[in-house]
């Protein structure tokens, strides 16, 4: 009886080492990777500020003043202030709170339901044509006219926002899959697990997604960047985030009138939009090599 | 009780495609016993894997129809199964080994993953038990069971299939079918191969299907042995018969083929001609075109088999002959 249960804790003992030692080897390759995780602390560093907004900003992100209006940036606001006095660095940091939430959810939106269609009419060659001319008749709707279009018969809305511009990036995604699910399903394991008697979804999920998935991620970090700035196009159109909330996009285009003279107002939200993107990318890049076994040395 | 593990009766495959129509498979019929093994012996494309993928009830619909025969394994069709009834079967009682290691084993799941989820597919044990007989498993097959966490592209050609084999028998099925388990393997490895397949069908006592186009594995492992040529079986028979009292031009020709190790030859013989093209085959007796004893009979009625010894059936009218005196 002893034995037996000090054997059992052996086991799990043992166990998670061997977890550990997985995710220690693929962590130590993530490291190797300088870029990729100087992508990954700029990226913690926004998170950090639209979890602690409170606590880091000086002011709230909608004090008025119009003593203190087109401020320069100084000491007292490091960013400087806009055309209605508001501190420019509050409200950049209020600001990754909702352009960080778009960029994920949009894109974890049109991530899950593209995978679902590209996966089910990749499989399924009954199903291809029908799912696919779908993708195409909304393909052939520009972007940006689709998430109006989704957006005016939804009302507008944070939610519906994120919605509208997920589901309009969507067919992309489905597209992507497609394609990569296409030429993985031939391969010989697929067949090899079907002849252990694996039913489709098993088969699906273990064998064919993993082996699919690189350029997923390369285009879904893609797609995080293109859907910020398409929710401060929807904005600045008057369909994003209604004023008076700090949104990336919203700030940028709020700047644009005021740009000969104030440029600081349209370089820092802008700025703030490029770090984000570009560390998703190299981080999205990195993190396909490292997740990926068949590069492992 | 006189029931053969597996009845392979008159089987018709053709794969139809919308310009052509490919017959793979042309009434091709055999038994298995329990524990015995088979070769299927035949020039690429006579049909031997489409044989063996309509055993599983793999055969891709589109483009392949099964067009008559049945498959009584334990009694029960094969062709009358529904996917379910198949999926139960598959892994479980009947099981492949593939031609190609490397191709085999998914590159993103360890070996020991991949293992696990055919015991857990048709095992209802806790996944720590999996576990146990996945590290089991491997260590039948000779590698360390440690090396379970590894993924495939840590392992050699020879241990990948090998690894392929663990999978292959991990739920202990009653029949195994080895499509070409040693082609895609160098010498040494292969001689690895066969010795661990001989040794796990002595232990399990497990039935095998083993194709091939090499005689030499055929020799060392098989009881029995049919040789295959344009989607028929030509002749079939034990392994003496075949190696020793072969019969049949085609596989004549085939053994003539070999190098010689005592003669040395310049040149090694062949048989004339091509194999007929699947999508056009001749009437009568599909080697007629090749077969230096060709008749006229050959060429337009199909060739039954004669029965020229117990057990040793050709598909040749030169045998016709002699069944008659013997009548």
């Amino acid at each position: 009886m002893m034995a037996e249960k000090t054997s059992s804790k052996q086991q799990k003992e043992s166990k998670r080492t061997q977890n550990n030692r997985v995710r220690n080897e693929t962590w130590h390759r993530f490291k190797k990777n300088k870029l990729a995780v100087t992508g990954l602390i700029v990226l913690c560093i926004f998170i950090f500020a639209a979890i602690f907004a409170d606590i880091i900003v000086p002011y709230g992100y909608d004090d008025q003043d119009p003593d203190r209006a087109m401020l320069f940036p100084n000491r007292k606001f490091i960013f400087g202030t806009d055309h209605l006095g508001r501190d420019v660095f509050s409200r950049l940091v209020y600001g990754s709170r909702y352009s960080l939430m778009i960029g994920f959810f949009a894109v974890g939106i049109s991530v899950i339901l593209g995978t679902i269609f590209g996966v089910i009419a990749a499989y399924y060659p009954k199903l291809d044509n029908i799912i696919m001319r779908i993708m195409d008749l909304f393909m052939s709707i520009p972007q940006m006219l689709l998430a109006i279009c989704i957006i005016t018969s939804l009302g507008p809305g944070l939610f519906n926002l994120m919605l509208a511009v997920g589901l309009s990036s969507t067919p992309q995604f489905a597209r992507v899959v497609r394609a990569s699910v296409l030429s993985t399903k031939e391969e010989e394991f697929v067949e090899a697990a079907r002849a252990i008697g694996g039913n489709d979804l098993q088969i699906i999920i273990h064998h064919i997604l993993p082996n699919s998935l690189a350029p997923l991620i390369v285009q879904a970090t893609l797609a995080m960047a293109r859907s910020i700035i398409s929710v401060s196009a929807l904005s600045f159109l008057g369909f994003g985030i209604e004023p008076p909330k700090p949104e990336w996009g919203a700030m940028l285009s709020a700047g644009r009138s005021y740009i000969r003279t104030q440029w600081y107002l349209t370089v820092i939200p802008g700025l703030a939009i490029m770090a984000v993107v570009y560390s998703l990318n190299v981080m999205g890049d990195g993190l396909r090599d490292c997740l990926d076994p068949r590069l492992k040395k | 009780m006189d029931e053969k593990l597996l009845e392979v009766k008159d089987i018709n495959i053709h794969y139809v495609t919308e310009d052509e129509t490919v017959y793979a498979v042309n009434g091709i019929g055999f038994t298995l016993d329990e524990g015995e093994t088979i070769g299927l012996v035949g020039e690429t494309g006579a049909g031997k894997t489409t044989t063996a993928l309509s055993i599983m009830g793999l055969i891709p619909d589109p483009p392949g129809k099964i067009i008559s025969g049945s498959i009584m394994f334990k009694g029960q069709d094969i062709f009358k199964m529904s996917e379910k009834q198949l999926r139960s079967i598959r892994g479980d009682q009947i099981s492949m080994v593939f031609q190609d290691p490397m191709t085999a084993l998914n590159p993103v799941l360890t070996v020991g993953k991949q293992i696990e989820e055919v015991i857990l597919l048709h095992n209802d044990i806790p996944k720590a038990e999996a576990k146990k007989r996945t590290i089991e498993m491997l260590e039948m097959v000779g590698i360390p069971g440690k090396r379970c966490d590894d993924y495939p592209h840590q392992f050699s050609g020879g241990m990948k299939q090998r690894v392929v084999i663990a999978i292959a028998l991990a739920c202990n099925p009653k029949l195994l079918i080895a499509d070409e388990p040693t082609t895609a393997l160098d010498v040494t490895i292969q001689a690895q191969v066969l010795e661990l397949m001989k040794k796990l069908r002595k232990e399990y006592g497990t039935a095998m299907i083993m194709i091939t186009h090499d005689l030499g594995v055929v020799a060392k492992i098989c009881d029995r042995v049919a040789i295959v040529y344009a989607g028929e079986i030509v002749e079939i028979g034990s392994n003496k018969d075949i190696f020793v009292d072969r019969k049949h031009p085609y596989t004549m020709g085939l053994f003539n083929s070999l190098p010689d190790i005592e003669n040395d030859s310049k040149e090694l013989h062949m048989i004339k001609g091509l194999m007929p093209d699947p999508v056009d085959l001749p009437n009568g007796c599909k080697f007629n075109p090749r077969c230096p004893y060709k008749t006229e009979i050959c060429e337009n009625e199909k060739t039954p088999f004669y029965e020229v010894a117990p057990g040793h059936q050709v598909r040749c009218n030169k045998f016709a002959l002699r069944e008659v005196q013997n009548a």
